[in-house]
Order: structure tokens, then sequence, then C-alpha cells
């Protein structure tokens, strides 16, 4: 039987929750930074670099990219705890679903430190 | 003639299950695919299936039709048919007992989990208990359904976790005794239901909504319970 030990929340509630946050914090960065790539064409990086540089954009990207960690793990909790299974691919599912779930996990902690690391430090 | 592809399997006798391809002379009417069934049987007894009230009322003889779940009963061949082709499964992802039977344990234990019963934990009155026009109101579209597991075994999340995720069949009760004026179970109902597998493994595909041959919206049940459990949560 799968557990929800690896689970966000521990609550289905909770992750539903977090999901559709993120995805609407998520949501209004994409459509800020598409606006403004569509209404600067020409875009110098120097201009590039001070849109990022101002602290409300700064307090949004932190927030985008904090994001992007929980929505993704939400998602692929779901993906993995429905394939990689001991229904699914026989005994040793938990072994795989620990060792693929152990892989996410690091890939999107390393990103969002690297995501951090830009916005932030620059 | 109508061709009609069956699936066949009886662990006593078949290693594996196997596609047989019959014949039907339906005589050019627009028949059900369970007569068609009948008509099979009649030349080979040995075609397994279940069927009982043959009205689309006891939820007997769902089936894979064409790709999809329905109850062979009701199910017409001018609504199914392309190029003169019937093709019958058993309902997917559930274990096949032999032929179109399936084990529907699972589907009964998702099933036994909601307390598809009503729960009041007030003195009894006299006579019964009353509800409001309004109230009754809100079990339409949710009392109707038959439970023949053709919305469930249509549901991937289903099919992954039938251990765990309720499913859309089980889900659309769950929300009847939820929705219903006279029980009093609500807070247990809804703390039973909070878990990352219960609900929450429903992801809106509506799969449920598209095969159910009684026309009901698991879905929008679902929906609801998340509402619920977000209230219950805050």
């Amino acid at each position: 039987m799968v557990t929800a030990v690896t689970n966000l929340g521990r609550s289905g509630l909770y992750d539903w929750l977090v999901q559709r946050v993120s995805g609407v914090i998520l949501l209004a960065w994409f459509s800020i930074i598409g606006t403004y790539i569509g209404m600067n064409g020409d875009m110098s990086h120097a201009q590039w670099q001070a849109f990022f540089g101002q602290t409300w954009m700064q307090v949004l990207s932190v927030a985008a990219v904090l994001s992007i960690g929980v929505h993704a793990w939400i998602g692929l909790w779901c993906v993995l705890t429905d394939y990689l299974t001991t229904r699914m691919i026989g005994a040793n599912g938990n072994v795989i679903r620990g060792i693929a779930s152990a892989v996410c996990g690091v890939t999107l902690f390393t990103y969002m430190i690297w995501g951090l690391q830009i916005v932030w430090v620059g | 003639m109508l061709q009609v592809s069956i699936y066949r399997y009886n662990p006593e006798t078949d290693k594996e299950p196997y596609m047989q391809d019959l014949e039907v002379d339906t005589g050019g009417k627009d028949m059900m695919v369970l007569d068609v069934l009948e008509l099979l049987k009649g030349e080979d007894p040995s075609i397994t299936y279940r069927r009982s009230c043959r009205e689309g009322v006891c939820g007997s003889d769902g089936m894979n039709i064409n790709g999809k779940n329905g109850l062979a009963c009701i199910t017409h061949l001018s609504d199914t048919v392309k190029n003169n082709k019937l093709v019958l499964r058993p309902l997917p992802g559930l274990p096949v007992v032999r032929d179109l039977v399936v084990d529907m344990s699972l589907f009964y234990q998702q099933y036994e989990k909601i307390q598809p019963y009503l729960q009041n934990n007030t003195p009894a009155p006299a006579i019964e208990r009353l509800q409001s026009p309004e109230e009754r109101a809100k079990l339409d579209g949710l009392y109707e359904c038959i439970l023949c597991a053709c919305c469930s075994t249509s549901c991937p999340s289903f099919w992954w976790n039938p251990d765990r995720f309720i499913g859309p069949a089980g889900l659309l009760q769950a929300y009847r005794f939820l929705a219903d004026s006279r029980d009093t179970a609500t807070e247990e109902r809804l703390a039973n239901l909070d878990d990352p597998f219960s609900v929450f493994r429903c992801h809106n595909i509506q799969n449920c909504v598209n095969v159910c041959p009684k026309g009901l919206n698991p879905t929008r049940a679902i929906g609801h319970i998340r509402t619920m459990l977000l209230q219950r949560g805050a």
C-alpha cells in the first residue's frame, strides 16, 4: 500500500491548497515577465537586470521560485505514487519510488537554491 | 452480420486472456448490447457475464463497450457500433474472474469506507425524520447511483490506487450523506476523507461524468466535498 509519508503536508487538503496558491503566484510571475518582454522588445542586459533588481520583483521572484519547488513536489509525488508502486511495478516498487523521490527532491532543492541565488544575489 | 470481438478468459483452462471474434445476426434491429450477448450465449453457453434487471436499474452488466464503460442492457448498438464492429471487454482496472465478470471487492471496500448509511445521534422521532422539499432536493443527482462501477473503473486514479482512492462512485455516495440534512456525522465523515488519497487523488479529468449511465456528475460532488473540507479546515 502506498503511504503519505513523503507527502508535502501529510494532508490532501493542505497540498491541494498549496498547489493552487503556488499556481496563482506562478501565473502572476509569468504574466508580469511576459508583459514586460512584450512591451520591451529590444531589451538590454542592464535594463533586464534593473527590472529584476527592484525589491518588489525580487520578492515576487523568490515567491515564484519557492512556488515552483512546492508545486513541482506535490505534482511529482502524485505521479510517483501513481506509477512507481508495488502494485504497478512489483515488489521493488517502494524502493524504486524512494530513489526516484530522492532524485526529484535533490534536483528541486538544487534548482530552488540556485534560483534564489540568481534572484537575490544576482 | 455484426462482427463481435469479446474478451475471453477462464482461469481454469486459459493461460492468458484472448479476444474471440464472433458474428451475430441482429436481423437489422437496433438491439441492446445485452441482447447481442444473449444471442452469443445461445450459441456458446460458456460466455460469462453478469446481468439481472436488463433495464439499467441493477447495475450488474457494466462492461467496456467499444472502449467506453457502460451498461450493456441500455446501450443501443446504434450508439456504439462503428464500422459494424462491437468490442466487449470487462471493466478496466479490476481483476477478471471470468470473461466479462470482474471481482468488485476493491470497489465495494471503498464504498464501505464512506459508511453509506444515515447516521443520526439525536433521539428518534415518533414517526420519521422530516426534510423540507429544499433539503430533499439536495439529494437529487446523488441518490440515483446504482453502483455499477462504470465511473470508478474509468478513472485512472482508481486504477493506480484502488486501495487508497475512494473513487468517483464512493465519493458521490459520500457527498450524498454529507448533503443529507438528517445525517449528523458530518464531522466524522469529513475527518475520514481528509488524507492525501481518499478525495484528493481526483484530478478532475471527468471520465466518470463521461461514462455514467445514469447521467450523474461525481466530479461536481467531489468538488462539494473539497469545499466542505476547506471550510472545515479554515
